[in-house]
């Protein structure tokens, strides 16, 4: 037993030793722009570079776009596969964890191809259909998280009654969909959107292929250019993760606080 | 369409199909448009030349030395780096669930594996530079303080080796979430069974738990490799378009024709697609086979 819990530590710490060391790394270079002193210098040069006020706040606008987008067409799909067509299943969810499988960059490639100056729907021909176009691939890219997400809410609760109670109170199916399923698959929704959010706003293939100044693009410029700026960058990017996966936890322990009072 | 599981009254009558499948359109047309057709598009342009007739020219011309060591190099790193995350990961999760070890320890684990999963492509490149690159702060450390020169040694963090290194920052993580609530799903009464019945803990191991643990092992692993298969930002910020991986290789092709055949972008896309796919097919195949052996 003693032997046992000995190795476990070993490959614990071995582990640790691994994953903190990048991020010691990454923390204690951000802090050496100043010649032999510690400082912020680095996170004040990037903070005020307005290159970065304006990718960093384009991404985020694109993440929050793309958050609602996704869940405009997730929440409605997967409530209406669960009640009406549950013969459809399967093939929804295949299809919703084909982004896994089909390597972004080929997603993109068929974009520029499919959506060119040239075609029938000349999406990258203007800024606000490249905005559209790139705002629909990063849904694609959220879609097996936020499906599965909601579809997992949406087992925990009786969708069928639910929907019966409101119908019976007259109630419309936007109408259902908005004041009754929602609200019961909010905290998926949230932990689906957190991670989107994590996903999309230091994404860098689709951006960089369909050139838009977005945060990813700026960060690779930043790698090419500097030295410092771009471990402060990736300390900043991974407190948004951080943040990101610690909002979920804390709205997930919330939600089962609530569901066990019941 | 008739069967409903519920009692909803539907609209009577002809416009009930209609309004059946009405509720989907918004989800088909999506995909349809933005993952499916795309994807298509890719696969019909592989076999196509520039005028639009049917080819197999494109595909033949992947034969050069360097496509192939593109792909060789990528079928590699994406085979070694999912064999590791799954090694590693699936030894670090054994211990958080068998190892006695404190319970304090699961939660802050399993939240940091969350974070480090997704914690991939540019920032975590430049973690990596800023830690074991040229200047990085374990290169001077050893260097300065200890007399070990990694240069010296032979290890640089731009190589492919440098590059599973940082893969494994993401894959490892994986696998511990994926892994973990399979783990927690072994019963005690399984492991009690094989001792009593005289199997010692590796032969408990090799017969008991691996077949059971089969289907989300090679599951993880499918996953893993497409990860890392398809990853372009990591490799990227790592060293530009120094790496011959297939997708770096796609990405300065889609960018600026550097193959100078427009149509061979499409027959390198396609050939990713096909091998993603074929890892995805094996999983299934074999788990399909591995689930019935458990039933």
């Amino acid at each position: 037993m003693t032997l046992r819990r000995i190795w476990s530590w070993i490959i614990i710490l071995l582990g640790a030793a691994y994953f903190l060391l990048p991020l010691f790394g990454m923390l204690q270079f951000s802090l050496k722009m100043k010649r032999g002193v510690y400082s912020f210098e680095a996170y004040r040069v990037v903070l005020r570079d307005p290159q970065f006020q304006q990718t960093f706040s384009y991404s985020v606008i694109l993440a929050l776009l793309t958050i609602v987008i996704g869940t405009l067409i997730v929440v409605p799909t997967a409530y209406w596969v669960r009640l009406k067509l549950p013969r459809l299943r399967p093939v929804v969810e295949f299809i919703t964890l084909l982004p896994l499988v089909i390597p972004p960059i080929v997603i993109v490639f068929g974009y520029i191809r499919l959506y060119n100056t040239s075609s029938v729907l000349p999406l990258t021909g203007s800024w606000i259909g490249t905005n559209i176009l790139v705002l629909f691939g990063y849904t694609t890219l959220a879609l097996p998280y936020m499906y599965r997400a909601v579809d997992t809410g949406l087992r925990a609760i009786d969708v069928a009654t639910l929907t019966e109670a409101a119908q019976s109170l007259g109630a419309s199916w936007t109408r259902i969909l908005a004041t009754v399923i929602l609200p019961n698959v909010l905290v998926s929704v949230l932990s689906g959107a957190f991670l989107t959010f994590a996903i999309v706003i230091g994404e860098y293939v689709f951006a960089a292929l369909l050139n838009l100044n977005t945060f990813g693009p700026y960060m690779v410029w930043m790698g090419g250019n500097r030295a410092y700026e771009p471990s402060a960058l990736a300390v900043i990017a991974f407190g948004i993760t951080w943040a990101c996966m610690g909002l979920i936890q804390l709205f997930t322990r919330f939600s089962k606080f609530s569901s066990a009072k019941r | 369409m008739t069967s409903t599981t519920t009692s909803v009254p539907d609209t009577p009558g002809r416009r009930k199909l209609p309004l059946l499948w009405l509720g989907v359109a918004p989800f088909a047309i999506f995909v349809t448009m933005f993952l499916l057709l795309p994807t298509l598009n890719i696969v019909v342009g592989a076999f196509q030349t520039s005028t639009g007739s049917f080819t197999l020219d494109n595909i033949r011309q992947l034969n050069t030395d360097l496509i192939r060591s593109a792909y060789f190099i990528s079928i590699k790193i994406s085979l070694v780096s999912a064999v590791l995350g799954c090694a590693i990961g699936f030894a670090i999760a054994a211990s958080l669930v068998f190892g006695d070890l404190p319970k304090w320890l699961r939660a802050p684990l399993m939240t940091f594996s969350g974070v480090a999963s997704n914690f991939a492509g540019v920032p975590l490149a430049f973690a990596f530079i800023a830690t074991l690159g040229p200047v990085g702060v374990i290169t001077v450390f050893l260097r300065d303080d200890i007399g070990i020169n990694l240069r010296v040694l032979g290890f640089n963090l731009l190589t492919y080796y440098g590059l599973i290194i940082v893969y494994l920052f993401f894959q490892i993580p994986l696998m511990i979430l994926i892994i973990t609530p399979a783990l927690d799903g072994m019963k005690r009464e399984w492991r009690e069974a094989a001792s009593i019945l005289g199997a010692s803990t590796l032969q408990y191991w090799w017969f008991v738990a691996l077949p059971i643990l089969f289907p989300s092992l090679l599951g993880t692993f499918a996953l893993l490799f497409a990860n890392s298969f398809g990853a372009v930002a990591t490799a990227y910020a790592l060293a530009g378009p120094a790496f011959t991986l297939v997708p770096i290789t796609l990405f300065s092709q889609i960018r600026g024709d550097v193959l100078g055949n427009p149509q061979l972008g499409f027959a390198l896309a396609f050939g990713m697609i096909l091998i993603t796919g074929i890892a995805n097919v094996i999983y299934i195949v074999l788990r399909t086979r591995a689930e019935r052996w458990i039933k």
